[in-house]
């Protein structure tokens, strides 16, 4: 279809200009200004309305379909969530009012907001504090990792490595380089989980900390987790959690109770806001008591006469890693959203969650490989290897699938399973979806014994067919300039 | 529970079907890590929750008639920008790894790519960062890989929430951070030649700065580029309706909040981090890119591109460790900038200042209130000197539900009685002359 700028016509506009109601003109000399106009592209509402519209018709969110995108926990995002948010008192709030004198009087409802979703955090980790700056989930890592490197500068000790397995998301290593570490990747053992023995032996007084999934990107739970964390902490390294996938353990176990000294959550994920297309989210930051003086400034804190203010005195922190208190309007849906589900809720989610991840590995079990069988938790892992030595990759089941009306799991993700298909249902997908989804991937298993053309030439019904890649790297084209 | 379909009918089927019991789903956890029972409210239907989150959102301060700015603008939004941000196919979607059904996102990243590139003047953008602090913090380590050099030169004049979050992030890394004061109200030119050396990565500046200056970097960039270094601008989108482009003053990056395309100031968040740059850096510069390129039968369309230099790929090699762009509020700025388009951007940066400088000429009436950086160009922002305190001026006229400004003190420290003043297009002459009477019985 064609680009906005290309349906441009010179001289309409989307909006109404607005008038100046003042008196005089601001006059600028000529070295300061422009010398032509930005070309943007010159539409009437409608024109700019429908032309979105189309783009809205070639994309696949949540609301179209079964979504079951592994480690991406893509569930429902509650409408009431995105209502909550748009309160003008939310809304419409500069960010710089409490930074006034006597401003935090002024944002006292923004403030509980902030300080309420706090204690639910921690409550539910098990954590002694959170900070809710950090803007996405990587970010979260970067936040708990620079913590870790703040507190070990503290102690005098040198410590260069952080240990990460190497099922891990790639942002770990990424975020631990950032925060200044070198990183050493700890293999997974036969049944998926960490390989003890390596484990040992990468351990040593220069440790800095383990940066560990839990459950990990197999779905699965390391039942010697205590175990891991006494290692750790025995050369006074920090354990991190990575809590992408909080979402299977919801009211089970709580990482701080495991042994856990940070842990960052992605309230796109496990707390139901909306993933945008690929952000925003938010990847707030819980820690052990040793570790809260080295939380980002500020603090939200509560007076005994139930007035809330921020505290921004806090000589040993890690300072500034947002402008201001994180993405506020993606926090409002969360702490909506925890309101809605209570208690109660969280556990239902868990329960959920993971025996829907249950039911498809068990009825998928046979038709794909499924190189770690036992029972797992909010998603399961198959590899496509059988099917791929019938030129069947992982890839063209997923465009296969997208024919069926599915969006794929995430393929080739963990690195460790070849072929991979991690499949995450959530907790929002009925039996009769499953099903569906299920009896689709068992057609494709089956077709690509008897005829493996019909899967790699897929997908047929889609606006486009498969791109080259290829060429997008090699000849960057990457804007449409005037 | 509304978000959860299947029945308890259903759940016991389903354990059945697959030879499982309920206790065996978490059986992996062992029991002495069990969680106690959570200390946690009972759930809320919809209506009693929402009207939970209203009384909250009421006792914040909406009655105010504000002027402050500071980096964070309260802009008028047209209704059409949320109709089309508030589509689910584009806001319950994610990553566009699976191109053929993401083209939507896809093709709007590609534009919003292209139409920052058209209003900054430069070649190439990527898809957006989390925020304005992000950027210029990805700007400087783009500008270490660049150059392979590890200092940086940043003018005073910048964001000083911006150049905090500079400090926390470069702290761990070895990068040698020089933030040199202003001459007047601009960088200081002598000195930022003085420090400049063969080590010197970049040139970090704003404009319009922090304090509302309008400063044309061109000289700087070729001081930079005499020495082997970059020029970073971060700018202010909305000004760029008028004001002379980064690219046209020879910057290398171009870094800015887009807060004010179109996105609430909701306290502080989700803002948009914008970034562009010249063409042949484009493969130093981290964040997702969209790219335009074909299908087998020759049909146009999307990818995601140059992910080589990600971290799902290289791990801690990648050029950064952000793992998405900040999609929607990207999402948002083109469907505002679409909607105003070539001449409604300029038209409103043209009110803005119109409506700054009707400001400023009423305040300056007043005795004892002057510019405190006179000759200068502004755009839509202005630093007063008071006779008095700011931060007890403000309070004052708070008490008359009236945000006058930014104490400039918080930031620096000999600015006791500056005040920085914002003006929007949101701003009428009566809130305008309300401000200068309030102001003059206040002092």
């Amino acid at each position: 279809m064609k680009l906005i700028f290309d349906r441009s016509t010179s001289g309409r506009a989307g909006v109404a200009p607005v008038r100046s109601d003042v008196p005089v003109r601001a006059e600028f000399p000529a070295h300061v200004l422009r010398d032509r106009d930005a070309a943007l592209p010159e539409l009437s509402e409608l024109d700019v309305v429908r032309h979105f519209t189309e783009l809205a018709g070639r994309n696949f969110g949540v609301d179209n379909g079964f979504y079951p995108l592994g480690s991406c926990t893509m569930k429902y995002n509650p409408k009431a969530a995105a209502t909550a948010a748009r309160n003008r008192g939310f809304f419409d709030l500069h960010p710089l009012l409490p930074q006034l004198p006597t401003g935090e009087t002024l944002v006292q409802g923004a403030l509980e907001v902030l300080y309420e979703l706090e204690q639910q955090l921690c409550e539910i980790c098990g954590m002694a504090a959170f900070t809710l700056q950090p803007l996405a989930g990587a970010h979260g890592e970067l936040t708990g990792t620079m913590i870790m490197a703040a507190y070990h500068r503290g102690s005098g000790r040198e410590k260069t490595t952080v240990l990460i397995p190497d099922s891990a998301h790639g942002t770990n290593p990424a975020s631990a380089a950032i925060a200044g570490f070198d990183v050493r990747a700890v293999p997974s053992d036969p049944d998926g989980l960490m390989d003890m023995a390596a484990l040992k032996a990468a351990i040593d007084d220069r440790t800095a900390g383990l940066m560990l999934t839990v459950p990990n990107t197999l779905g699965l739970f390391n039942p010697r987790i205590k175990e891991i964390c006494d290692l750790v902490h025995d050369v006074d390294g920090l354990m991190y959690c990575d809590g992408a996938n909080l979402n299977a353990l919801l009211g089970r176990c709580r990482f701080g109770d495991l042994g856990f000294d940070i842990v960052h959550t992605n309230l796109h994920k496990t707390f139901g806001t909306p993933h945008g297309g690929g952000g925003p989210g938010a990847g707030p930051v819980g820690v052990c008591e040793k570790l809260v003086e080295f939380l980002p400034i500020s603090i939200v804190r509560h007076q005994p006469d139930g007035v809330y203010y921020l505290d921004y005195d806090r000589p040993r922190s890690i300072g500034y890693v947002a402008p201001f208190y994180g993405n506020f309007g993606v926090l409002v849906q969360a702490q909506a959203y925890l309101l809605m589900l209570g208690r109660q809720g969280l556990l239902r989610v868990s329960e959920n969650a993971v025996l829907n991840a249950n039911y498809i590995r068990a009825k998928l079990q046979g038709h794909y490989d499924l190189p770690h069988p036992q029972t797992c938790m909010h998603e399961c892992v198959f590899s496509a290897s059988r099917q791929a030595a019938a030129g069947v990759t992982a890839k063209d089941v997923a465009k296969a699938l997208i024919d069926r009306g599915f969006h794929p799991p995430t393929v080739y993700f963990p690195l460790t399973v070849p072929e991979a298909l991690m499949i995450e249902p959530t907790e929002c997908e009925s039996r009769e979806t499953l099903d569906a989804f299920i009896e689709a991937m068992i057609e494709i298993a089956e077709l690509a014994k008897t005829n493996p053309g019909e899967i790699t030439s897929c997908p047929k019904k889609t606006p486009v067919g498969r791109l080259d890649e290829t060429l997008a790297a090699r000849k960057p084209n990457t804007a449409s300039l005037a | 529970m509304p978000f959860i379909a299947n029945t308890d009918e259903q759940r016991e089927q389903m354990l059945a079907e697959i030879g499982l019991a309920e206790d065996d789903l978490f059986a992996a956890i062992p029991r002495e890590l069990r969680a106690r029972p959570l200390q946690l409210p009972d759930g809320m239907p919809e209506q009693e929750a929402l009207a939970y989150m209203a009384r909250l959102a009421d006792r914040n301060a909406t009655h105010l008639v504000s002027f402050l700015g500071g980096g964070f603008y309260d802009h008028f939004i047209p209704s059409a920008v949320q109709a089309i941000v508030g589509r689910s196919e584009f806001y319950t979607s994610y990553t566009p790894y699976q191109a053929e059904i993401s083209q939507g996102t896809l093709q709007a990243m590609y534009e919003y790519q292209s139409a920052i590139c058209r209003l900054t003047g430069m070649e190439v953008a990527n898809a957006s960062l989390y925020d304005g602090g992000t950027a210029l913090y990805e700007a400087i380590t783009m500008s270490l890989r660049i150059t392979g050099r590890r200092s940086v030169i940043v003018d005073e004049t910048v964001n000083p929430i911006h150049r905090k979050m500079i400090r926390s992030y470069t702290g761990n890394l070895g990068i040698e951070l020089a933030e040199t004061p202003p001459l007047n109200s601009k960088a200081d030119r002598e000195r930022i030649a003085e420090r400049l050396t063969d080590r010197t990565a970049a040139v970090v500046v704003q404009n319009p700065n922090f304090f509302g200056c309008i400063d044309d970097c061109t000289d700087l960039g070729e001081m930079a580029h005499r020495n082997g270094a970059l020029l970073v601008v971060a700018c202010y989108p909305i000004s760029l309706g008028l004001l002379k482009t980064p690219g046209d003053m020879g910057a290398d990056i171009v870094t800015a909040e887009g807060q004010s395309l179109g996105l609430g100031m909701s306290f502080g968040g989700p803002y948009l981090g914008i970034m562009a740059t010249r063409k042949q850096y484009v493969r130093k510069m981290p964040g997702r890119i969209a790219g335009r390129t074909v299908d087998a039968g020759g049909r146009e369309g999307f990818v995601l591109t140059l992910q080589a230099r990600e971290q799902h790929i290289r791990r801690e090699k990648a050029t950064s460790n952000i793992c998405t762009n900040q999609n929607l509020c990207a999402l948002t700025a083109l469907a505002y900038l679409s909607l105003l388009g070539r001449q409604g951007l300029r038209k409103l940066a043209q009110v803005c200042a119109d409506k700054a400088y009707y400001a400023q000429q009423r305040l300056l009436e007043i005795e004892g209130v002057a510019l405190r950086f006179p000759r200068n160009w502004y755009f839509n922002e202005f630093v007063l000197e008071l006779p008095a305190r700011a931060d007890r001026v403000i309070r004052r006229l708070l008490e008359k539900d009236l945000a006058a400004g930014f104490p400039l003190n918080r930031y620096y420290g000999d600015m006791d009685r500056s005040l920085l003043v914002a003006v929007t297009e949101k701003r009428t002459k009566e809130q305008i002359d309300y401000f200068a009477h309030v102001l003059e019985v206040s002092l």
